[in-house]
């Protein structure tokens, strides 16, 4: 089957997960109110409560929530496909002359439209409880598409775990189990270094905290006067990021996609 | 004509169960084959390797052609299917269902779309068109399904149990749509267990029994391998059954069946009109009181019984439910001997 028409019925594929959002109040919620409801509460709940000497915590604060939540957002590709799996709706899929990877390409093209949605959400409330991008547009730009690439390669994780899993619920745990602690143990809202030694030198290398250490240092959010890191992934958040980013890709898209295959076709 | 399905020797087993247990077909093109048979015979299974969403532990197929094991990206391209469960999208609305099947079957934005508004009208569902369908009634969601199925025009369709769940009035709607597709050419394959529609739509009858075919013919054909006329028998009372049986026992050419309905004996006869006549005067002498005297030909359901030692209607039910039918009844494995 051509890439050409693998890239048609994804896109096909996405256009149908993407009106679904203003028919099923969960996706609403998830896309639109947690990313709201989580930068409220970190800038009012943490976001006075630590003191960082010569800039303010809410700023510092901001791209760790970015951050975190586009990673989230994938376990919403796990669900979603989990769940379509599930739908009669596949077998239809199944017999039509279609691209076989194009459910799981068209499911992880609308989480990127669902992050990018979610991310304007996040951003548009943290301008308003006072977040401010101190660095040139361009490069908060360029820390947006990198938050964007990066939970677009988490995606291909867990639609692996989503097509791998008995039901959609099991993808809402497996996200807690796993990503919520690689996304706490990280720079994300306390500095790595402040971490003790073990958990310091996981968070160091977490590509999780090069990407908000990256994005932090693209919005121009890092106080001055901080201290240079001394790991290498965060004295090089961008590189170290994105090498994360492709390699996450090129793991799981084949894996992901192979997988697909295989539980469409038995049953 | 030429042939344009056909499968040899396809098997398949889930485990313990052995769902087709060397299945042949075969149908030729601009025909309607129904593939007919009772819950668990197969069906099902059959459609879903024909049109390549499984496959099969042994035996081969093919569509146009086309092998349905090496090459299934093609013959996608020629088939439509309607499966047994329809297969729509809830949270959509019927247009974007279908407009989205037109896209996957590449059809281009504007044919796709214009197709899906032509198939909401044709099935009657223009109304509906623009609203999701977790708020179509079963019946609507059953035709939007078939209506997918047709989306792409294609030459080969597969319906699996298509009126199953819908009103008389759909129903015959639906086959006279049926019957529309095929005077275009297109060559249809769909299962049923009612004997009326089979008799209704095809040209050619499979029956299908524990994953194996068991005859094939014209619904007039299975009629004649059945042979000759039947005499239907309704007394007023049950308490007089016994006898009107013992008596059409002695002229019956074949085994007595109760045809599923109360107070009734069906028997197979070579002489019909004389022996009825000659019956009902006999049962007159006897007392026995007639409410309903039939003469007819076998009815798929006749042709049903005497190929597998069941009825359609029975098949989950192990007790006979009149002592006369004892003989026939019960689940007799693969052809009666
Ligand atoms: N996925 C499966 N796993 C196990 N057994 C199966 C599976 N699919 C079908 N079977 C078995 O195979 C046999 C044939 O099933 P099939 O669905 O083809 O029957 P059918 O003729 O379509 O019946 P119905 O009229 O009830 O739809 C049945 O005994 C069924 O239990
Ligand atoms: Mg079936």
């Amino acid at each position: 089957m051509s890439l050409r028409s693998a890239i048609g019925d994804g896109l096909v594929i996405a256009r149908r997960n993407l009106i679904k959002v203003k028919r099923v109040p969960d996706v609403l919620v998830f896309v639109l109110l947690s990313p709201i409801m989580f930068v409220l509460l970190f800038a009012y709940v943490f976001g006075s409560a630590i003191d960082i000497p010569g800039g303010s915590y809410r700023e510092f604060l901001m791209a760790g929530i970015f951050g975190q939540t586009v990673v989230f957002g994938a376990t919403f590709t796990g669900a979603g496909l989990a769940e379509d799996m599930q739908r009669g709706i596949i077998d239809r899929f199944r017999s039509l002359p279609m691209s076989r990877a194009a459910v799981v390409f068209g499911r992880t093209a609308s989480d990127v439209v669902y992050n990018l949605i979610s991310l304007t959400i996040m951003a548009l409330t943290g301008l308003i409880v006072g977040w401010r991008i101190r660095g040139s547009l361009l490069d908060a730009l360029l820390g947006f598409l990198m938050l964007l690439l990066f939970s677009y390669s988490v995606s291909w994780v867990m639609a692996l775990v989503g097509l791998s899993v008995p039901s959609p619920e099991v993808v809402n745990n497996a996200t807690f189990i796993v990503i919520f602690p690689i996304t706490f143990i990280a720079n994300t809202f306390v500095p790595a270094e402040s971490l003790p030694t073990v958990l310091r030198v996981f968070a160091e290398w977490n590509p999780i905290s090069s990407l908000v250490q990256a994005t932090r240092e693209l919005f121009g959010n890092i106080p001055p006067g901080t201290p240079e890191p001394t790991a290498w992934p965060l004295q090089n958040p961008v590189l170290y990021s994105l090498f994360w980013s492709a390699l996450i890709i090129a793991i799981f898209a084949p894996l992901a996609v192979r997988r697909y295959v295989r539980v469409a076709k038995k049953s | 004509m030429a042939e344009i399905i056909r499968a040899d020797g396809l098997v398949k087993r889930y485990g313990e169960v052995v769902a087709l247990d060397g299945l042949d077909l075969s149908v030729q093109e601009g025909t309607i084959v129904a593939l007919l048979g009772p819950n668990g015979a197969g069906k099902t299974t059959a459609v879903s390797i024909l049109t390549t969403l499984i496959e099969p532990n042994e035996g081969s197929a093919s569509v146009a052609g086309i092998d349905v094991l090496k090459q299934p990206a093609e013959v996608r391209k020629i088939i439509g299917l309607s499966g047994q469960y329809a297969a729509v999208d809830k949270d959509l609305t019927g247009f974007e269902n279908l407009d989205m099947i037109g896209r996957l079957y590449h059809l281009g934005r504007k044919k796709s779309r214009s197709r899906a508004r032509e198939l909401l009208e044709r099935f009657d569902l223009s109304e509906a068109g623009d609203r999701p369908v977790k708020t179509y009634s079963g019946g609507m969601r059953r035709r939007l399904d078939l209506a997918g199925a047709l989306v792409a025009e294609s030459p080969v369709l597969f319906l699996d149990e298509p009126t199953t769940g819908l009103d008389l009035i759909s129903r015959t709607e639906l086959w006279r749509l049926i019957r529309n597709l095929i005077d275009q050419g297109n060559t249809l394959l769909l299962t049923t267990q009612y004997l009326e529609e089979a008799d209704r739509l095809a040209d050619d009858v499979l029956v299908i029994d524990y994953g194996k075919t068991i005859a094939q013919g014209s619904t007039d054909e299975l009629k004649d391998m059945v042979g000759g006329e039947r005499i239907e028998i309704k007394v007023t009372d049950s308490a007089h059954l016994p006898a009107a049986s013992e008596m059409l026992g002695r002229i019956a050419v074949g085994d007595l069946t109760g045809d599923d309905r109360p107070r009734t004996v069906v028997a197979p006869v070579s002489d019909g009109v004389k022996q009825l006549a000659d019956l009902l005067k006999n049962f007159e002498a006897a007392g026995i009181g007639v409410s309903e005297a039939v003469l007819r030909r076998p009815t798929l359901d006749d042709v049903f019984l005497a190929l597998t030692g069941a009825s359609t209607e029975s098949r989950e039910v192990e007790e006979p439910q009149l002592a006369l039918e004892s003989g026939r009844r019960g689940r007799g494995r693969g052809l009666p001997s």
